[in-house]
């Protein structure tokens, strides 16, 4: 593989937390905004200039300080990072617009620590996603677990502190006490902590240790929200809409589950988790989670506690799709960070949409709210499409692709657990749009006018609507992006 | 039994520091009263010194002052006649240190009386805790 | 002239503090200048000692040209290069940052104070930089009795918390005293390393291990490892806040530096890990030391208070460090050594920050502080998240060196310790992180413009957040810089044939 040096990716890291002093030193609010939305477009171009490259089947490679012997805080960009990184930063881009429409219609308070917060947490995203090793990982991780608490926190009052502790218990609690153990073990076993395409501590570490290292990881990444160190991401959803959108459904969770995907392969390596049979273990508890999450997301009625769970449950899909160890399974579970990604931040963006026009937050009150802000809720349902995997929705594909996976595995257990869960998907999202468009006038909660909330959220969230669909009819760069990660990992068997 | 005698007798200066350090010991942590303790902590510096002193000494020896004869002195000094006078001389470095602890001790219990009125550690401790 | 620098680092604060003192009586506002430049010429003879050693490998000092045996050697290596330059940075920046807050409360002992002050230092950098084992006692009774002279100077019961650190301190240095008169009657030296190269011969003399357990007791005492810390809290609490901003880093963490230059250059790595065979019961004692530490800080109401017992749990990290015997954990412990002072010296600093601007340290007085107080607040953020263990911040790489030495030992009680200590200051830190966060409740809701939130704004003044902002900006560069310091210095101030 053709390595080149360069600063760009540590330029992308950075680039966000320079805008830092720039959003705290500015008085007026629409220089403010201004400031964001600059460091969003800059963080997204820097990226997107280096993604040609990537195609190439190239890697992109800065070491920022050697820290340790053999161990160095060091970028390298390869075409998993890239994925996740493109999805993250081009929806920074939206959800800033989205986030002063909903911020200035509510009037929050602390504004600019809002944004400040927001462009650090991305600058961790991006960290996570261009992590050449294992401890620059973590290092990110951490940053994003720090940097989203006062964000998850942002109403200050009793309930936000309560869900900030259980925030902090599960996430900053399981990296210290699982990640950084094992990740301790495996640096003294074999003295290094870079990725490999295939792994690098197979033959060295004893196999019956596997198991336990496999799991420490899985759970340990607790932002991925495995059952059961999921209970955090319901609490989190106190956070303002915009953070639940972008943070909750994208760039936390997705580095919970790129953090897990990526030691799976690039420190355990496919053949290692294959001749463990650890990959059945994995697959096990992806499988229990995503059934799980469905069946208690049906009972939700607060529409962002039902996104929370359905989120719960997208995410072990991408978990599964790694841990099938087929290359169409790969396929899938890289597509879904991705297509879910479009698909959930347009669910949230309109829950908090609805919040802003009308207050409400109850799915139960909702009904005939389709009369009152059609836009939002055709959004919605394109969203809702996508999550549960039909056509045009952009969730077909990934979805396509880890089905495939799953008979490509001779895993017929995994392809009933998949099917069942897109129909307890559609089981939940479908009655909200059915009671919220099809109700008699005697029913309907809303006077017959249309009142949609403020263009800034509108508009943010008819963008990605319009993006999960066009992804369903042409899902590049994503799909090539996948295809290069599958080929490497599964070329060498 | 006879053994025991022996190393008694012999190493006589070692029992007494240890039984000077012991007393010095007790009175600091059982004793109530903070002078007393600082009483104790002096005769637990103290004790050290002797220890120091006695280690210096030899049979026969004398002080370690080369007096010069009345033949001009030039015969050569030897060792064995003067006690060792090092640890003396550290023990020197070593009470003024224990002065200026004392010193230290008893400016800051002449505080501690001025504050609670008593130097009593019970009445001191029941004062805190009614605050 | 850089020949002199050994006695440079205590000779000119030394002559300094009488000058401060007659400045005292003269004009107040001199005194502070005096320290400030005795202390700068101390900062800056260490980097040239450290530069020296970097060259040179072993600075050796003569005093009045007397060759050691006979005389007092000052001797300048890897190890205590290094440590000589964190304490005299540490003893400079705080002596900046304090300048405001000791104008406050100390307005007519403005004198006495640096005077004490500049001599606290002189000893611990005479204790850092000595070859003498006797001279090692008098500069740490020099240093003891200035840091009892400074705490006395607080409020509330500092006098008592003072008097019983001085019986507890008194205890302790006598035990070392003692130690090394048995030292020097097994083999006729105080120089160290004199005394190192007779040691051999006679490691089955049971003087010698009775002067290595006495010597090691008295460390422990005075280095407040759990379950001889009981002075330490108290004293830590109520001494005035610029002292304990100098004492808290400095004290402990170079007693901590005495039992490694003790146990590896007097005693030898052969007699205190080999011949001993206490390795695994001390470091049971450091894991008692650091889980006791965690929970005894999970019960404090106040903030320096707290700090105290993290501080215990701390003393736990080093020692039991030391103690794993191989290379990764003895890294780790001197790693440890620079970097808990530097972000002891930052919680400590920002501490005294918020007791310039709110009546007291007690939690309900912290309130509102990161509205009121963002720039000290966001310090105490870094601080904490260095106490607690997470890059890039420097107290990451010295637990990771902590644990992988405990990994390598096999002792995985002491792994596990660390884990358990470094949760525990997650919910340590964070709960005052949300008292200053949170609370008051309600009255700043959905008031939407940035001019409210500006009112209240009332930090420490620039003077005093200027050398904070050094000492957080210095956690992470230390941090990062782990290797180079690791690679150019620490790993030659561990002795060869540690694996």
């Amino acid at each position: 593989m053709e390595t080149i040096v360069s600063i760009r990716p540590f330029l992308a890291v950075l680039v966000s937390i320079l805008a830092v002093p720039l959003i705290v030193s500015t008085r007026r609010t629409n220089f403010r905004e201004g400031w964001t939305f600059f460091a969003a477009f800059a963080k997204f171009s820097i990226i997107a200039s280096m993604t040609p490259v990537i195609l190439d089947g190239v890697e992109i490679e800065y070491t920022i300080a050697q820290v340790l012997p053999s161990v160095a805080i060091k970028l390298k960009v390869d075409a998993f990072g890239m994925l996740f990184a493109l999805v993250s930063s081009f929806l920074w881009i939206v959800t800033s617009a989205y986030s002063i429409g909903y911020m200035r219609r509510l009037k929050e308070h602390s504004q600019t620590r809002y944004f400040c917060y927001f462009a650090l947490s991305l600058s961790a995203t991006i960290g996570v996603a261009f992590s050449a090793n294992l401890l620059t990982l973590y290092l990110f991780y951490e940053m994003l677990s720090f940097a989203t608490y006062p964000l998850v926190t942002h109403h200050q009052d009793m309930e936000g502190r309560s869900s900030g502790r259980k925030y902090l218990l599960f996430i900053v609690g399981s990296s210290i006490g699982l990640v950084l153990p094992a990740m301790l073990f495996i640096y003294h076993m074999t003295g290094t902590l870079e990725f490999t395409q295939q792994g690098f501590i197979a033959g060295i570490v004893p196999p019956k240790l596997i198991w336990i290292l496999v799991l420490l990881f899985v759970f340990g990444f607790a932002k991925a929200a495995v059952m059961p160190f999921h209970s955090w991401l319901p609490a989190a959803m106190v956070a303002p809409t915009p953070v639940s959108a972008l943070l909750h459904a994208v760039a936390v969770v997705k580095v919970g589950v790129f953090c897990i995907l990526r030691v799976l392969t690039g420190v355990f390596g496919t053949q290692l988790l294959f001749s463990s049979q650890m990959d059945t273990v994995v697959l096990y508890l992806a499988s229990f989670t995503i059934i799980a999450a469905s069946l208690v997301a049906l009972s939700q009625d607060s529409l962002k506690s039902r996104l929370a769970y359905s989120t719960i449950g997208q995410l072990s899909y991408i978990i599964l799709g790694a841990a099938l160890l087929s290359p169409k399974g790969m396929i899938g579970g890289m597509m879904h960070i991705a297509m879910h990604a479009f698909g959930k931040i347009t669910l949230f963006f309109c829950a908090g949409a609805i919040f802003v026009a009308t207050g409400t937050k109850n799915i139960s009150q909702m009904v005939g709210i389709g009369k009152r802000m059609p836009v939002t809720l055709s959004c919605f349902f394109i969203g809702s499409l996508s999550v549960i995997g039909i056509p045009p929705g952009g969730g077909f594909i990934s979805k396509w692709y880890l089905i495939l996976g799953t008979l490509e595995a001779d895993q017929r257990f995994m392809l009933f657990i998949l099917l069942s869960s897109s129909l307890l998907n559609a089981a939940y999202f479908l009655p909200i749009i059915y009671k919220a468009f099809f109700c008699t006038p005697e029913e309907s909660l809303f006077e017959n006018k249309i009142d949609e909330a403020p263009p800034w959220c509108l508009v943010p969230l008819t963008i990605t609507a319009i993006c999960s669909i066009f992804l369903f009819f042409y899902p590049e760069p994503f799909f090539s992006l996948a295809k290069i990660v599958s080929v490497g990992i599964f070329s060498g068997q | 039994m006879v053994d025991l005698l022996t190393i008694i007798i012999s190493k006589y200066n070692y029992w007494g520091y240890i039984v000077l350090m012991m007393i010095g010991l007790y009175a600091m942590i059982v004793k109530k009263n903070l002078v007393k303790k600082i009483i104790g902590m002096s005769i637990f510096q103290t004790a050290i010194i002797f220890f120091y002193v006695s280690i210096g000494m030899k049979k026969n020896a004398t002080i370690p002052i080369i007096s010069h004869g009345h033949d001009g002195g030039e015969h050569a000094v030897h060792a064995v006649d003067f006690i060792n006078p090092l640890p003396h001389v550290l023990m020197l470095t070593a009470i003024v240190v224990s002065v200026a602890t004392l010193g230290v001790a008893l400016a800051l219990a002449i505080k501690v009386y001025q504050q609670y009125n008593s130097l009593e550690e019970d009445e001191i401790d029941s004062q805190i805790k009614v605050k | 002239m850089s020949q002199h620098f050994p006695a440079f680092i205590i000779v000119i604060p030394l002559i300094a503090a009488f000058f401060i003192f007659t400045a005292g009586w003269l004009k107040r506002t001199y005194c502070f200048y005096i320290a400030a430049v005795a202390l700068a010429i101390s900062l800056f003879s260490s980097f040239g000692l450290l530069l020296q050693v970097l060259q040179n490998k072993v600075v050796v000092y003569h005093f009045g040209g007397w060759s050691p045996p006979w005389g007092i050697a000052y001797r300048v290596d890897y190890l205590n290069g290094i440590v000589l330059v964190v304490s005299a940075a540490i003893a400079f920046l705080n002596l900046i940052a304090t300048k405001k807050s000791v104008e406050k409360e100390f307005i007519e002992r403005v004198g006495p104070f640096y005077a004490l002050y500049v001599l606290f230092v002189t000893g611990t950098m005479g204790i850092v930089v000595t070859g003498d084992a006797f001279n090692l006692y008098v500069l740490l009774e020099i240093a003891s009795l200035t840091g009892y002279a400074l705490i006395g100077m607080g409020t509330e019961h500092a006098a008592l918390a003072s008097l019983n650190y001085v019986f507890m301190g008194t205890i302790g240095a006598s035990f070392y005293l003692l130690g090394i008169g048995y030292l020097y009657i097994a083999t006729g030296s105080l120089n160290m390393f004199d005394i190192a190269s007779i040691l051999p011969n006679i490691f089955q003399s049971n003087v010698v291990l009775f002067a290595f357990v006495i010597c090691l007791t008295g460390l422990f005492i005075k280095m407040a490892l759990f379950p001889m810390h009981t002075w330490l809290p108290n004293a830590y609490t109520y001494s005035p806040s610029p002292a304990i901003s100098l004492i808290a880093p400095l004290t402990t963490k170079v007693m901590v530096y005495v039992m490694i230059r003790i146990l590896l250059s007097v005693f030898t790595p052969s007699f205190s890990f080999k011949s001993m065979a206490v390795n695994t019961s001390f470091v049971w004692l450091a894991v008692i030391a650091i889980v006791v530490g965690s929970i005894l800080a999970l019960s404090q109401q106040s903030l320096k208070r707290m700090l105290s017992y993290v501080m215990i749990a701390e003393i736990g990290y080093m020692v039991g460090g030391f103690w794993l015997a191989n290379r990764a954990g003895i890294t780790g412990a001197i790693l440890h050594i620079i970097n808990d002072a530097a972000m002891t010296l930052c919680v400590f600093l920002v501490a005294g920050n918020i007791l310039y601007r709110v009546p007291g340290d007690s939690f309900d007085n912290l309130k509102g502080l990161f509205r009121k107080m963002p720039f000290s607040m966001g310090a105490f953020v870094v601080g904490a998240l260095s106490i607690i263990g997470v890059p890039p911040t420097c107290g990451f790489f010295s637990k990771w060196y902590l644990i992988t030495g405990g990994i390598a030992a096999g002792h995985y009680g002491f792994v596990a310790a660390l884990l358990f200590s470094s949760l525990v200051n997650v919910v340590l830190f964070f709960r005052i992180f949300e008292i200053g966060y949170f609370e008051p409740f309600g009255d700043l809701h959905i008031s939407g413009s940035m001019d409210e939130e500006e009112k209240t704004f009332d930090d420490a003044p620039l003077g005093m957040l200027v050398p904070l902002m050094i000492v957080a900006a210095g956690l992470i560069a230390l941090g990062i810089y782990t290797d180079t310091l690791v690679t150019k210095v620490i790993q030659f101030a561990i002795p060869g044939g540690i694996s």
